[in-house]
């Protein structure tokens, strides 16, 4: 205290001693004041990216969302308890019983290993959090960090303002925030920040041809290849724009370093993920990054013998036999390693990228996952707000200035948005390339209008807003002068910019708060009098199952409840989320489309204890296993053609009232969902057994169990558990 | 061969021999030590009221001890047959001093005796007077026990719609090693629904009261075996184990976290539990489960909450008064008998209200030490006292014997590590809420360590931002 009052009174003195110490030694270099306000916008924009995924948690509590985050959850809880060698060989017998699951094969452990490292270095800078608390906020930091790369990116592509402004775009984009609110711990909110990263680093290393940026970016592929499934997009995306860059005759040195470089060293290292494996030299999905490989090469042996010909006649020759003879020996090799079932075919996954029909017709059970359907033009709306009219803005500015930067981001533009239309999910890995993009189009015009209205006393533009901007821009400030009400109109037109980009923050803070914060473990409702309502039945049931049932119990419910009944209820499932055994899945529709009798059979057979439903007849909810019921009956009966769709429809009518099919009525789910409904009085003024979530009064009342029993059914009776009795004895 | 088969039945001998002269030993000397003190006192009147109207038993007995012997005797023996003496959680003595109005209680010590077992197995406590006991002499005193886990259900599964029935198994005399001149022992049933009483003449039911006597002269260890079947439909809450971990810290916040595994231990849940009975027929739909618990906090409780493994339990409700807070916590489902809830309450509270200085300048910890929900049992108790980083020397006060060793644990930004001190008691009833004591001493600099490495930390960070924007690492100047 005393030292500050000193130092006070001395300033006091000093302040009118020597003017110039407070105002000139404070004055900072434009540079440096430059350096400033960019350092502290990013760090706002970081900050501010953390914070808005923090609704949730306010919202709610600190928890995990949705389904595959317990997934997530449980591995990352595995991995900090058992250490990294039991968490790669681990065999999980818990989940696709009889079957099991080999988890270290199986899935893809960037995000587990991310959250146990940090974990663990919190832990060793004796910083006692829980790992839930990591798990939960892994997504949000990695959201912050991505803000950053945005920034280095939009830099790279544009100029530093472009790179603020995509920085602060993709902070709050919706489309990106849907899975990466606290709580999201999905692969994706590692895997944006993986993808751009890489992305970021291979440009880079384009422009500067540099062996350094290229590692840099194979070791960004190699992350992204242990954290999500869409690394197939990067290794298509690159080499497509390879070819484009060779077409366009853009082909120079500097690709070929950064190409080769990233492509080899990438491969050898995502082989080092036992998920991936040898897919990079296999699968039909890779190919084209390594067709392009061998391409690079014929087109830099040709580049050397034209260099030693110095002959155009013989060169042209030469030219056509070694093309005509590359182009025959790889299709010979696709062929062959194709016809001989070395190199597999393309997946039914990314059959339906590229024709968005392919899965309703083959393959029920990627078109039974609501985030594959196509993309509504209203969720596009919704995701990106005015991102999406500033999109085709940006690549105009993007085909003004073309360079091999910005072909680029033009081409990662426009294939993710095709996917995006093709799959709800996908608008996810548009995101980046519709804010870097917009970002152009916002920091273009903005700059020029600020020229414009800064311009007014001269013609001359030196000091313009940022000091250090490309050279290049600067032709675009030599506007025509003659233009009437320029500066007015300049002016009109930044507020109108200014007016867009504050909708577009209302916009995002709104989503956010509304509509992705949910966690759908815990279900919010508004009461009658206005008051928050919680639904809490889930982990209810789960809880209940975790305390009140013998630990080796198998649990049988549809697939999409399996990774929670396995994190949240510690019990054993049938099937879960992972979903890679259809028959298995198949065989769960089958018995809950059968009748009880048989339904029994195929449990005993599953040695399945106790049977889950989902059911929301008493609150309307409407995400409810009535509601999928269809989906079981149309998964169960693409495997057991015994099982047939029609059976349950009324002229092509799905009902659940008196008027439904006989067999929909007597079915084990039917059963299930319904036992004892038609005493309960759900609604005032309403007949008992009155279904206010497809609002009917149910059809059949009069429900008897004859192998399954009640073991719990939740509060606001979400959850309903079965027991599945033993065998009647036989004396 | 042989050498050795003649040592090893040379050697068996020697054990014959040896347990030979042991027992003649034992059969010389054992009445001796038996008659060297218990027969100088008889017992002129004893009344005993067992109350069975909750899961814990809660036995008050007044005893008349007079001393018809020739020495002075300091010590009074209790005899518990050894079924009871397991579940025996709490005891305590007064001395009852004074006639009618001017009644006052003087507090008195017990202890297990070390005296040997008696006939079947009966286990001895002493109470030790505080003035000797004169020849011819009498005295008041009054023993309150408590037993857990006593009450067997039977039957021992139960469905939804039945209420719980259960057993009790007690003497319709007192157990004592004394002649008792004239007793009288009545057993309170929480309802008057009593399936069936065994009857030991005379015996009286009158409403929910039970009452076996007055028996006259019995001699020193007789027995008389009773069993009361009734309707019992509190709560069997059992908290099978309990840990509470307090955790000081000097900046004003004592932290205590209580980890929580509850079970009903009451009637088995037969056959599956039905929502809509449960919901329709509410007061009479599972009548012996519970729904909710109440646990009883300190005043200017703050930062309460309520949780799982999986998650917050949002069915909690808190009133904050100002001599006591209570929080009414609701697991997430009901509990039924066998059926069990694990879950954690965390509350922070002023450290000035539980910290304070004692003379010499140490600090002590002065707070409750059994559990804080009403009624419950709970089988295991662990008490984690975390001391701050840098204190010394723990020592504790508990009124009970327990058992208590030291730990070491790690929390924010700790270098050393923090010491705790540990103790372990089993069998705990609400009867054992009494405050207990931890000194230790602590130098107050030690509050200063954390936020100085802080402060070091961000320094070093600026002053390596700085470094860096200050040097040019490239090798070749561009």
């Amino acid at each position: 205290m005393a030292a500050t009052a000193t130092a006070a009174a001395r300033m006091e003195k000093a302040s009118d001693l020597i003017p110039i110490f407070s105002t000139k030694a404070w004055k900072l270099k434009t540079k440096q004041q430059e350096l400033l306000i960019r350092v502290s916008i990013l760090l706002l924009v970081y900050i501010l990216a953390f914070m808005t995924r923090l609704f949730s948690v306010l919202r709610y509590e600190s928890m995990i969302h949705e389904f595959d985050p317990y997934f997530n959850y449980r591995t990352t809880l595995f991995l900090t308890e058992k250490g990294f060698y039991e968490f790669w060989n681990w065999f999980d017998s818990e989940s696709w019983y009889p079957l099991g699951r080999i988890i270290g094969g199986t899935l893809y452990p960037g995000l587990m290993v991310t959250a146990a490292i940090i974990y663990w270095t919190l832990r060793f800078l004796r910083f006692a959090v829980h790992i839930r608390e990591v798990c939960v906020l892994t997504a949000p930091f990695f959201a912050s960090n991505t803000t950053l790369v945005a920034y280095f990116f939009g830099k790279e592509l544009w100029d530093s303002g472009a790179g603020l402004v995509a920085a602060a775009l993709i902070a709050i984009c919706p489309g990106y925030i849907s899975r990466s609110v606290a709580g999201s711990y999905d692969n994706e909110g590692v895997a944006i920040f993986a993808l751009l990263l890489t992305f970021y680093l291979f440009v880079k290393a384009v422009n500067t041809g540099s062996l350094a940026w290229a590692l840099a970016s194979a070791f960004g592929y190699f992350y992204m290849v242990s954290a999500w499934g869409g690394y197939v997009f990067i290794i298509n995306l690159i080499p497509l724009y390879v070819m484009v860059l060779l077409v366009t005759g853009r082909y120079s040195m500097r690709l070929y370093v950064a190409y080769n470089c990233m492509y080899i060293l990438g491969m050898l290292l995502a082989m080092q993920i036992r998920f991936v494996g040898f897919q990079h030299v296999q699968s039909g999905e890779h190919m084209a990054a390594m067709g392009v490989f061998f391409l690079m090469q014929v087109f830099y042996f040709l580049d050397w013998v034209k260099h030693q010909l110095n002959d155009p006649k013989l060169f042209h020759a030469f030219l056509r036999i070694t093309v005509s003879s590359a182009v025959g020996l790889g299709a010979i090799a696709l062929g062959v390693g194709t016809a001989s079932g070395y190199i597999s075919p393309w997946t039914g996954r990314f059959y339906s990228l590229l024709d968005p029909t392919y899965a309703k017709d083959h393959i029920p059970i990627i078109a039974s996952v609501s985030e594959h359907q196509p993309t509504a033009w209203s969720s596009f709306m919704f995701d990106f707000h005015i991102l999406l009219i500033l999109f085709p803005a940006g690549l105009y500015f993007c085909f003004k200035r073309l360079s091999d930067a910005t072909i680029f981001i033009v081409m990662y533009g426009l294939t993710s948005m095709y996917f995006a239309g093709v799959m709800v999910r996908l608008i996810l890995v548009a995101t980046p390339a519709v804010c870097l993009i917009s970002a152009i189009a916002v920091s273009a015009t903005i700059k020029n209008l600020t020229q414009l209205v800064r311009a007014k006393p001269k013609t001359s533009h030196s000091g313009s807003g940022k000091g250090t901007t490309g050279t290049k821009t600067s032709s675009k400030g030599s506007f025509d002068q003659s233009l009437p009400f320029q500066r007015n109109g300049a002016i009109a037109l930044l507020l109108g910019a200014f007016y867009l980009l504050s909708r577009y923050a209302i916009h995002c803070t709104w989503v956010t708060s509304e509509a992705y914060s949910s966690p759908s473990i815990v279900l919010a409702a508004r009461g009658a009098h206005g008051n928050r309502v919680i639904f809490d039945d889930y982990r209810e049931a789960y809880f209940w199952l975790r305390q009140n049932t013998p630990p080796d119990a198998k649990v049988m419910s549809w697939w999409d409840y399996g990774y929670q009944i396995t994190a949240m209820g510690n019990r054993t499932v049938i099937v879960d989320n992972n979903t890679w055994n259809n028959t298995h899945i198949a065989t769960v529709g089958r018995a809950m489309s059968s009748y009880e009798d048989e339904a029994y059979e195929i449990m005993k057979s599953l040695d399945v204890d106790y049977v889950l439903v989902v059911f929301g007849g008493v609150t309307g909810y409407s995400s409810d296993d009535i509601n999928k019921f269809l989906w079981m009956v149309r998964i169960g009966g693409g495997v057991f053609p015994v099982i047939k769709e029609p059976d349950y429809l009324v002229n092509g009518e799905y009902r659940v009232d008196k008027g439904a099919a006989p067999k929909m009525l007597n079915c084990l789910m039917y059963k299930l969902s319904y036992y004892r409904f038609g005493e309960l009085t759900t609604e005032y003024g309403r007949p008992p057994g009155y279904d206010r979530a497809r609002g009917v009064e149910i059809g059949n009342k009069d429900i008897k169990l004859e192998y399954l029993e009640e073991a719990f059914t939740t509060s606001n009776w979400i959850v309903r558990i079965y027991k599945v009795k033993p065998p009647n004895n036989r004396w | 061969m042989e050498i050795n088969n003649a040592g090893a039945t040379s050697s068996l001998r020697l054990l014959q021999i040896c347990l030979i002269f042991s027992v003649l030993i034992l059969t010389y000397f054992s009445p001796l030590v038996r008659s060297s003190s218990p027969p100088e006192l008889r017992i002129l009147s004893a009344e005993r009221r067992v109350d069975l109207s909750s899961h814990i038993i809660r036995v008050s007995l007044t005893l008349k001890v007079e001393n018809i012997g020739t020495s002075p005797a300091s010590e009074i023996l209790l005899a518990f047959p050894p079924t009871q003496v397991d579940h025996l959680a709490w005891i305590k003595a007064d001395a009852v001093v004074g006639r009618r109005k001017k009644k006052s209680s003087l507090p008195l010590e017990v202890k297990p005796s070390t005296i040997e077992d008696g006939p079947n197995g009966t286990k001895y406590y002493s109470i030790f007077l505080v003035n000797q006991l004169g020849s011819s002499e009498s005295v008041s005193v009054e023993v309150l026990y408590a037993l857990t886990h006593s009450l067997e259900p039977f039957p021992v599964e139960i469905s939804q719609s039945e209420s719980q029935l259960v057993y009790y198994h007690d003497s319709a005399v007192i157990l004592s090693p004394y002649h008792i001149k004239s007793q009288e022992t009545s057993f309170r049933t929480p309802s008057n629904k009593v399936e069936s009483f065994t009857r030991v003449e005379p015996t009286a039911q009158s409403g929910t009261e039970l009452k076996y006597g007055p028996y006259e002269d019995r001699t020193s260890y007789s027995y008389s075996a009773v069993i009361i079947h009734f309707e019992n439909n509190n709560p069997f809450a059992v908290v099978e184990e309990l840990i509470r971990e307090i955790e000081i810290s000097h900046w004003g916040n004592l932290q205590i976290t209580e980890y929580y595994k509850l079970a009903h231990a009451g009637a088995r849940q037969k056959g599956g539990f039905s929502r809509v009975e449960y919901q329709s027929r509410q007061p009479f739909s599972g009548l012996s489960s519970f729904k909710h618990l109440l646990a009883e906090l300190p005043p200017r409780v703050h930062s309460v909450y309520y949780r799982d493994e999986i998650g917050n339990i949002s069915s909690s409700r808190l009133r904050i008064g100002s001599k006591k807070s209570e929080l009414l916590i609701e697991p997430r489902y009901p509990l039924f008998g066998g059926w069990k809830a694990t879950f954690v309450v965390g509350y922070g509270v002023p450290v000035q209200d539980f910290l304070f200085e004692s003379s010499d300048g140490a600090r002590y910890l002065n707070y409750s030490f059994g559990c804080p929900l009403a009624e419950t049992v709970v089988d295991k108790l662990t008490v984690k006292v975390v001391l701050p980083e840098g204190s010394e020397d723990p020592s504790v006060v508990v009124p009970f014997q327990l058992e208590q060793r030291l730990e070491k644990k790690y929390s924010y930004l700790d270098v050393v590590g923090r010491t705790v001190v540990v103790l372990e008691k089993r069998n705990v009833v609400p009867e054992h809420n009494s405050p207990f004591q931890v000194h230790y001493k602590f130098n107050p600099i030690f509050m200063l360590a954390e936020p100085l490495m802080l402060v070091a930390a961000f320094f070093l960070f600026f002053v390596a931002s700085i470094a860096y924007l200050h040097m040019d690492l490239a090798i070749r100047k561009s």
